[in-house]
């Protein structure tokens, strides 16, 4: 059956976790940034611009949409946590500089960028995705004062806002308003649904004024399978024949065409 | 550059105001050198280079994590950043951040590492750097310098702005820094440099205690002890073949303004394990607890790391 783009990457999560098996993978977050990455690369310019998947644990969102936009061959997509492989759990830097950051320890995402966006300057873009449980860490916010000091109006932040972390819900565990603080950093501070493509590419077109921008996108961990959609069980979890099975035929309802 | 002719002057400015001076001079003729300060411009004597650089001089604030970080995006755009700041706060603050990005993704970092050992006197426990080696050599492809004098601090400099790899560069001892070599000579990264002979002993140091250890070859030289020292200016990688060379010494000394575990002392004893010596190890560093902080010149007596102190440290094991 014919399925969106939207779909089609949630397919391609979902067919991986199911290959690899009882070793699990991080489905959840995984879903919530799907449209995310897909705009960013809607507006990429690989001769220029750089991708830096700051949260690591949603490299197997990141691979679907390299696959589906035919950056990465099928045959790189289904060596996803193979021993030794290429394209591991969180991702790590490639010699043929498909994936130019490794990741997997949070909040260092930011401030390399903010070096490739200096060095970049009037020359290309970089974005950078970063959870909202990420911003937790104090490094995030050192790199946001040098961004506004150096005025990177080539960098993005889009903070995969699903309100998730870890422990349960952001809010109870640091409660705060993350659209002010960003503000308060002095950069130009956008929201909007962060599983519409469309909406996000309007966000990294728009100017900035100098400044650095952070789009915030509002997300669901889990998007698109509800059983899976805010439940933190399936942060990073195996998944069963049986519950594939009910969340493909969840994709095809709500995505076929 | 004329290192030779320089040599009085960088002996002065002590190892921290030579790093100023030659980066200065290297930017000159090399435009991708960045200097990277975490609010510490002047006293990493990067103010000059400030001065003449500013499109390539950037103080991120006081932000060590965010120095590296920003450093290494740099890095892998083609420029050569130099991060400079007190050895404590680069290499313990940034810790994961140089794992993450220099010895995991390979950018080419130079972290700069000021005030080492106690050079920081009367700052206290909190600004001396005394584990510093030992954290960075265990992660894999950074290069750890530890320069003897200032000559050798110029001429590490002059390698790490033609170097693309990461490296720790650590800077020790005070102003008016002891100068070790008069002459200039040509610096091997990875091979020590035998500054004395003699078959009795042998005494290993490194940065500001290369001087040291030529003094105490002196004390032991009037007892009629000949012993030989070698300046071990790069800890990682270690000169094996010269420590296997020279295995057949009863007593082999290491002297570091270092914690005995981790540096200097340890990567000669893991190599000398690996060749089945037999002889004894004594290595001279900082053991035990922190003490109550005080002067440069305190602590390396309360350390037993001045030239009298390891002097009868050697004689008692020789009586031994």
């Amino acid at each position: 059956m014919d399925m969106s783009l939207e779909g089609r990457i949630r397919k391609d999560i979902l067919d991986a976790a199911k290959m690899v098996g009882p070793v699990g993978a991080h489905i959840g977050p995984s879903l919530s940034l799907v449209e995310i990455v897909a705009a960013i690369y809607k507006e990429f310019n690989p001769k220029c611009d750089s991708i830096i998947l700051s949260k690591g644990h949603g490299a197997l969102g990141l691979y679907a949409v390299m696959h589906q936009f035919g950056i990465i061959t099928d045959e790189q997509f289904v060596s996803f946590e193979q021993n030794g492989g290429e394209f591991p759990g969180q991702p790590s830097r490639s010699p043929n500089n498909q994936i130019v950051y490794s990741s997997g320890s949070l909040g260092m995402g930011l401030p390399y960028a903010i070096g490739l966006a200096e060095a970049k300057k009037q020359k290309g873009k970089v974005y950078v995705v970063t959870g909202d449980g990420e911003l937790n860490e104090g490094s995030n916010w050192e790199g946001a004062m040098l961004a506004r000091q150096l005025n990177l109006d080539n960098l993005t932040v889009i903070v995969d806002h699903n309100g998730m972390q870890s422990d349960g819900k952001c809010e109870n565990i640091l409660n705060v308003n993350i659209h002010e603080v960003w503000k308060a950093f002095g950069w130009k501070t956008v929201q909007c649904d962060g599983h519409s493509i469309e909406q996000l590419q309007c966000m990294l077109k728009d100017k900035t004024d100098g400044r650095p921008k952070v789009v915030i996108a509002d997300t669901i961990k889990g998007k698109g399978i509800s059983f899976m959609e805010g439940n933190n069980d399936w942060h990073h979890c195996s998944l069963s024949e049986e519950k594939y099975n009910l969340a493909v035929a969840e994709l095809e309802e709500t995505y076929g065409l | 550059m004329d290192f030779e002719k320089n040599n009085r002057m960088y002996s002065l400015l002590g190892q921290r105001g030579t790093f100023g001076v030659v980066l200065n001079e290297m930017a000159k003729e090399n435009d991708s050198i960045v200097g990277i300060s975490a609010d510490l411009t002047k006293t990493s004597g990067l103010d000059r280079f400030a001065t003449n650089f500013p499109q390539r001089f950037y103080n991120v604030g006081i932000a060590e994590q965010n120095a590296v970080a920003f450093a290494a995006g740099l890095a892998d755009q083609g420029r050569n950043p130099f991060v400079c700041t007190f050895s404590n706060f680069a290499t313990l603050r940034s810790n994961e951040f140089i794992r993450h990005f220099m010895a995991y993704m390979g950018c080419g970092v130079k972290v700069v590492g000021l005030g080492s050992g106690f050079a920081m006197g009367l700052f206290g426990n909190t600004h001396y750097a005394i584990e510093d080696i030992s954290v960075i050599r265990s992660m894999p492809n950074i290069t750890i310098l530890s320069p003897c004098d200032c000559m050798e601090v110029a001429k590490c400099v002059e390698f790490c702005s033609q170097y693309d790899g990461p490296v720790y560069l650590r800077l020790s001892g005070k102003n008016n820094n002891p100068v070790v070599n008069k002459r200039d000579y040509s610096l091997r990264i990875g091979k020590g440099i035998v500054c004395s002979e003699g078959d009795d002993i042998i005494l290993y140091a490194t940065g500001s205690m290369v001087s040291v250890a030529l003094n105490v070859a002196k004390l032991l030289e009037n007892r009629g002890i000949h012993a030989k020292v070698i300046n071990i200016h790069t800890i990682k990688p270690i000169d094996k073949q010269l420590i296997m060379d020279n295995k057949d010494y009863p007593i082999i000394v290491t002297m570091e303004e270092h914690s005995v575990l981790g540096g200097l002392g340890t990567a000669i004893s893991e190599t000398l394990a690996q060749c089945s010596y037999h002889g004894r190890v004594l290595c001279m560093g900082v053991e035990g607890n922190y003490k109550n902080p005080g002067t440069y010149e305190y602590m390396m007596e309360q350390n037993g790391l001045t030239e009298d102190k390891i002097f009868e440290r050697i004689i008692e094991e020789l009586d031994a």
